[in-house]
């Protein structure tokens, strides 16, 4: 469990730009990487961690596209009820594009992603105070290869637990 | 010679067989295009308000130019020539730039004259400074020191014309420099060798010595306003976002360097993520976006004093993109909510907030008109990124890029002729001009990853950020010429992107 010395050394030092929730897994605009450490056993049912690892936290698309697939809708399903069991929870969820297209655009086309990721979350129940979106772009790509294999998995948009129940 | 479509640029220089002639017309460029046909005394202009902040610049002529000289500039536009033409050496010393200069226009710049001992480090460091301005254009050569036949071994003495002309020199800069306590006297000529004529007034700025760079900048600018009948751009700066870190965990601060990578200051600490920075019409203000709150908004940072203040902070919304209004009052931004992308419009204090676009499509990156009246910017509403034109208030958008390949970022020339934009075609980036109608596109650059165009002060230079590709792949930023020539690094301390030039500093 190195990573959660790395973990909270990282929050330490970042303190000043933390949100006002604690956000799992997800100090200062990582964007979701892979990995890092949240809470818990990803086999234990009420864990984040099993939201990240087990469940999936995150979808991801097709080039300049925010519709979500079959294989999307099937893990969005499960983070749906997941929340929907784990009231102590909120999300973010963070829209990210690839490196194509230009800064601007992809902030965009990140808000795009998140939004349709919300949404669909919402349609299933989640309450929408317990959600929020946010879009990095193409500034905080999870894979930093320039080829289809990276890009493909930057296209993404993750939903990162945060501790602490919706206050409105 | 109107031209339709678009041709590629990637930088190249192609040298055109050595005529040795400073100004070859190839037609690239019309001469419609914002071509001044005259060349007015620039000295008037410049006279007055030079000053800013703590710096005080004074301009003071030295000496009336005679009529003569400057009527037959006004009168005759005739390119510069080397030797090897010499039916036309006695024409005014000119270049034109829009015709894109394939062999730069020789120059000589000997060490200043220390008047006084205090002045001696000065002397020569103006000089290198001046000399670095005109020969970073790409429209000018120095002529190495140890070529001069002759010295200057005083600012008062008449020049030895044929001494210069041996070597070839078309300009020759002469200079003398004296400093007393923390005030810098810098006086300078420019003179037309083969005319064997000064080339408009000597003239001498006074500022403080710490200003030295500035003090050279704007000597810089004179000669290359003289010699080129523009105005200069080298009396500016330059705010960017200065990176650290890898690629997936990238650190970024907003900076402030001179145009020519000098006196780079940091305006923010690197806890949050910054993107676009942008300065207002004086050059006092930058706006830009910041993850502060853990949400991209739109913020404003004063210069002098680094505070920063956020513009627009609604729950749910993200703000990006921001540009002010050429009168500095008003600014454009894109705003996010529930997914769609918008361009909005506020006052200057953040108030009075009001929708120009409202399609379900991306609408973002949008830039004034130099007179306010229009905004370009880029939406996908056709189904693929393009540019567009609408009224500043909002309303009736007209599409104007039409070529293959997906386009943004927009940005209008300060002198309103063109608009530059990157683009995104066959899986590469490019850095294009077009006029304001769309007509006339031409991609200036080439690379994996180009974008984010900005104009120099007078619109015949463009930054912009390029990108390397690959895990240890990292932004630096770049300049070019409209005519796609001198492309080259801006050199900065580390990884750089996002460039905004600011107007030409008072």
């Amino acid at each position: 469990m190195k990573r959660i010395a790395m973990a909270s050394l990282v929050v330490g030092a970042l303190a000043l730009s933390a949100c006002s929730k604690d956000r799992l897994g997800d100090e200062y605009g990582t964007g979701g990487l892979g990995g890092d450490y949240v809470a818990g056993s990803p086999s234990d049912p009420k864990s984040p961690a099993y939201f990240q690892q087990t469940i999936g936290d995150r979808v991801l698309f097709a080039i300049d596209q925010s519709t979500l697939s079959a294989e999307n809708t099937e893990i969005l399903n499960k983070q749906a009820a997941w929340l929907m069991e784990n009231p102590a929870y909120t999300a973010i969820v963070e829209g990210h594009a690839d490196e194509q297209g230009t800064r601007e655009y992809n902030l965009a086309l990140g808000a795009r992603r998140a939004s349709a990721v919300n949404n669909y979350l919402i349609e299933r129940g989640v309450a929408p105070n317990r959600l929020q979106t946010v879009s990095y772009g193409k500034e905080r790509p999870l894979e930093i290869c320039s080829t289809e294999v990276c890009y493909a998995k930057n296209r993404r948009a993750v939903t990162v637990l945060a501790a602490g129940a919706a206050t409105s | 010679m109107m031209r339709r479509g678009f041709d590629i640029y990637p930088g190249a220089q192609t040298p055109n067989g050595g005529h040795g002639t400073a100004c070859v017309r190839r037609g690239k460029f019309p001469p419609a295009i914002g071509r001044r046909k005259t060349c007015k005394n620039r000295v008037k202009q410049h006279e007055e308000g030079i000053g800013r902040m703590s710096i005080e610049l004074k301009k003071l002529i030295l000496e009336r130019s005679t009529g003569v000289v400057m009527s037959a500039m006004i009168a005759v536009m005739v390119c510069v020539v080397g030797l090897t033409r010499p039916a036309m050496a006695q024409g005014p010393l000119r270049i034109e730039i829009t015709d894109g200069v394939i062999e730069p226009l020789p120059f000589a710049i000997p060490d200043f004259q220390a008047e006084n001992t205090e002045a001696g480090e000065y002397a020569r460091s103006i000089a290198r400074v001046v000399a670095a301005d005109l020969v970073g254009t790409g429209l000018f050569r120095e002529i190495p020191a140890d070529a001069f036949v002759s010295g200057i071994t005083s600012f008062a003495s008449p020049v030895a014309y044929a001494d210069w002309k041996a070597i070839n020199a078309q300009a020759l800069i002469t200079g003398a420099v004296s400093a007393s306590g923390d005030s810098l006297n810098v006086k300078f000529r420019v003179y037309d060798v083969f005319s064997g004529q000064p080339l408009g007034e000597g003239l001498q700025f006074s500022g403080a010595i710490s200003s030295w760079r500035r003090v050279a900048h704007k000597v810089a600018d004179i000669v290359y306003s003289r010699i080129t009948g523009e105005s200069g751009y080298f009396d500016s700066r330059v705010v960017f976002v200065a990176e650290s870190g890898p690629k997936n965990a990238k650190r970024k601060r907003l900076a402030i360097m001179d145009y020519d990578g000098a006196n780079v200051q940091y305006l923010t600490d690197s806890s949050a993520l910054v993107l676009a920075p942008r300065f207002s019409p004086t050059g006092d203000k930058i706006l830009y976006t910041s993850y502060e709150t853990g949400f991209p908004q739109v913020y404003v940072l004063d210069v002098a004093t680094v505070g920063r203040q956020v513009l627009s902070q609604q729950q749910g919304t993200m703000t990006f993109a921001p540009r002010f209004s050429p009168d500095g009052r008003t600014i454009v931004y894109s705003l996010s909510m529930g997914g769609n992308t918008d361009i909005y419009a506020m006052d200057i204090n953040g108030g009075n907030p009001r929708r120009l676009t409202s399609t379900p499509a991306i609408e973002t990156a949008p830039s004034y008109s130099p007179d306010g009246s229009q905004i370009v910017f880029e939406s996908d509403r056709s189904g693929s990124p393009q540019l567009y034109v609408m009224p500043a208030g909002g309303g009736e958008a007209t599409r104007i890029s039409f070529g293959q390949g997906q386009y943004g970022t927009p940005v209008w020339s300060p002198r309103g002729d063109l608009i530059a934009f990157t683009k995104q075609y066959g899986g590469r980036f490019h850095i294009g001009v077009m006029r304001t109608d769309g007509s006339e596109e031409r991609l200036l650059t080439a690379s994996f990853l180009d974008e984010g165009p900005t104009w120099a002060p007078n619109g015949r230079v463009i930054m912009f950020t390029r990108e390397s590709q690959g895990a240890t792949g990292a932004p630096s930023l770049y300049s070019v010429d409209i005519s796609g020539r001198n492309l080259r690094r801006v050199v900065t301390e580390g990884a750089a992107s996002d460039p905004a030039w600011s107007p030409l500093l008072k």
